[in-house]
């Protein structure tokens, strides 16, 4: 029987990591800003079904970029998760934290244990009663967490559009944040300019976590509102 | 590794639950599902009148507020008209506990099918699944847990609002016009009978399902009037294209306090009774 080439440890990450990577480097971009009500989600899309972002509780939502297959199993999976604490429980026992967590110890187990690692990296935001109260949690393929503020991009283009935002973000988080107008107004810009070319209401998926609504914040911007806007 | 499903919940088998969530429940907790194998008889609150009946745009939903346990008083002021989603409603009749959580859970399923598919289930969807849900619990059923209640909901497809009864064995019955179901449903249709028409609008049909709720409290003594002086009223839900809103209470207790005055006129007190009746003090 032959014997396996020996591959260090060190090696075999770093290559699992690289083929996530660049698998998530070819997929279009998210971006995430917190407004004056709520939180703003936004990507390219010039699919109407298959979405990037989606509802996933009262006051959470879910963003996915990479592969379609595996953040959409992630968003089901989480829905579930989810749904099934909120009957067992109630519906406050819901957070983000704990859905967040979930998704990490999952995406990290993929990542170590198995040969092909998910090419997808997520985000889970969750709208609370004033800004400085909502939660952004950006998981990466290695099930990596980090709890960020104010804004998140992530897919192919997330360098240049972290650059962008960082330029162009209020440095005053959370004392003013830009209202619906100007963030969307913001997403938008910031899209186009890394892109290099004009992306029309029709290309774009958004939808808003609003704490303004009632149980279920979450809305779709569908293009006619969004045209109003832009 | 064959089963992912158990060693990772995030991660879904091919052959899984869908977009389901009592079969989520059923393959992952199925503890959590409601008691279908009872035996015995047991007495519990049972849950008196509602009634939903159409109107020009849509349809109304409406209870009153009383739960019995025997004849005694069970609860006041118990919620007898849920919204199942943004575009109907259920509302129960017979055994309250099982009903309520017989609610919950067709509430998460609509709201489970509508999150993963990214679209609402059809109102015939919609009604199929509660029909599902009381045949399920025919079992419990046959103890004594009836729960038979009614849906309505605004049918987005055929841009009408549509009623459906159940029996007790999951049969689901599409109503044209109304229909009250409970121990004063009967006194209810009687009334809703006389003031229905297929032309109401939407604060006619209010009116209508408020003289109607009046009167089955009137003859029952299951189902439960305003309660002027702790301010319990009936709850009322409108569902139209624009979807389901909860009338507010002071419409309600307006809407009661004209009814009062109204028929104040025609109903004879003691005094006026023909029979001559004399009273203790009156003698001599």
């Amino acid at each position: 029987m032959p014997m396996p080439y020996y591959v260090s440890p060190e090696q075999l990450m770093r290559d699992k990591a690289d083929y996530a990577r660049k698998g998530i480097a070819r997929g279009k971009s998210v971006i995430a800003l917190e407004y004056s009500d709520g939180i703003l989600f936004m990507a390219e899309n010039t699919s109407a079904t298959l979405h990037k972002i989606s509802e996933i509780y009262d006051r959470i939502a879910f963003a996915g970029v990479g592969k379609f297959n595996e953040f959409e199993q992630l968003r089901i999976g989480g829905i579930r998760l989810v749904d099934m604490k909120g009957y067992a429980y109630s519906r406050e026992d819901v957070t983000a934290k704990s859905l967040a967590n979930a998704y990490s110890q999952t995406l990290g187990n993929i990542f170590t244990s198995e040969v092909k690692p998910y090419e997808c990296e997520i985000l889970v935001g969750a709208v609370g009663e004033e800004t400085a109260s909502n939660e952004l949690f950006h998981i990466l393929y290695d099930g990596s967490v980090s709890d960020r503020t104010g804004w998140v991009a992530m897919g192919g283009a997330s360098d240049q559009l972290n650059e962008y935002l960082e330029n162009h973000y209020t440095k005053d988080y959370p004392k003013s944040v830009p209202d619906l107008k100007a963030s969307v107004a913001m997403g938008h810009d910031a899209l186009k300019t890394v892109e290099e070319r004009d992306l029309t209401a029709e290309g774009l998926e958004v939808a808003i976590l609003d704490r303004a609504r009632a149980r279920r914040k979450f809305r779709r911007l569908p293009a006619a509102d969004l045209t109003k806007l832009l | 590794m064959t089963d992912r499903g158990k060693i990772d919940s995030l991660r879904l088998p091919v052959n899984g639950p869908g977009s389901s969530f009592s079969e989520l429940l059923e393959a992952r907790k199925p503890d959590l599902l409601p008691e279908r194998d009872v035996k015995g008889h047991v007495e519990v609150p049972e849950g008196t009148t509602v009634l939903a009946l159409r109107y020009a745009e849509g349809v109304v939903v409406a209870g009153d507020r009383r739960a019995t346990e025997g004849f005694q008083i069970a609860h006041r002021s118990i919620e007898k008209v849920f919204a199942a989603d943004d575009m109907s409603a259920v509302a129960i009749a017979g055994a309250a506990g099982p009903a309520v959580e017989m609610v919950r859970l067709f509430q998460t399923e609509l709201e489970h099918y509508e999150k993963v598919e990214g679209e609402r289930l059809t109102l015939e969807g919609k009604a199929n699944k509660l029909s599902q849900m009381i045949r399920a619990n025919l079992p419990a059923a046959m103890q004594g847990l009836v729960v038979v209640p009614l849906f309505a909901g605004f049918d987005e497809n055929r841009e009408y609002g549509r009623i459906f009864k159940y029996d007790v064995t999951g049969g689901r019955y599409e109503e044209d016009d109304y229909h009250a179901t409970g121990s004063g449903g009967k006194d209810a249709r009687g009334s809703l009978k006389k003031r229905f028409h297929p032309d109401l609008t939407r604060d006619e049909a209010i009116k209508c399902a408020i003289e109607a709720l009046f009167d089955a409290a009137d003859e029952d003594v299951g189902t439960g009037g305003p309660d002027l002086m702790r301010g319990i009223f009936p709850t009322v839900a409108a569902i139209s294209s624009e979807g389901l809103v909860e009338v507010p209470e002071d419409e309600i207790r307006a809407l009661f306090e004209e009814v009062i005055s109204e028929r104040g006129g025609e109903v004879r007190g003691p005094e006026s009774h023909p029979v001559d009746v004399r009273r203790p003090g009156e003698e001599g």
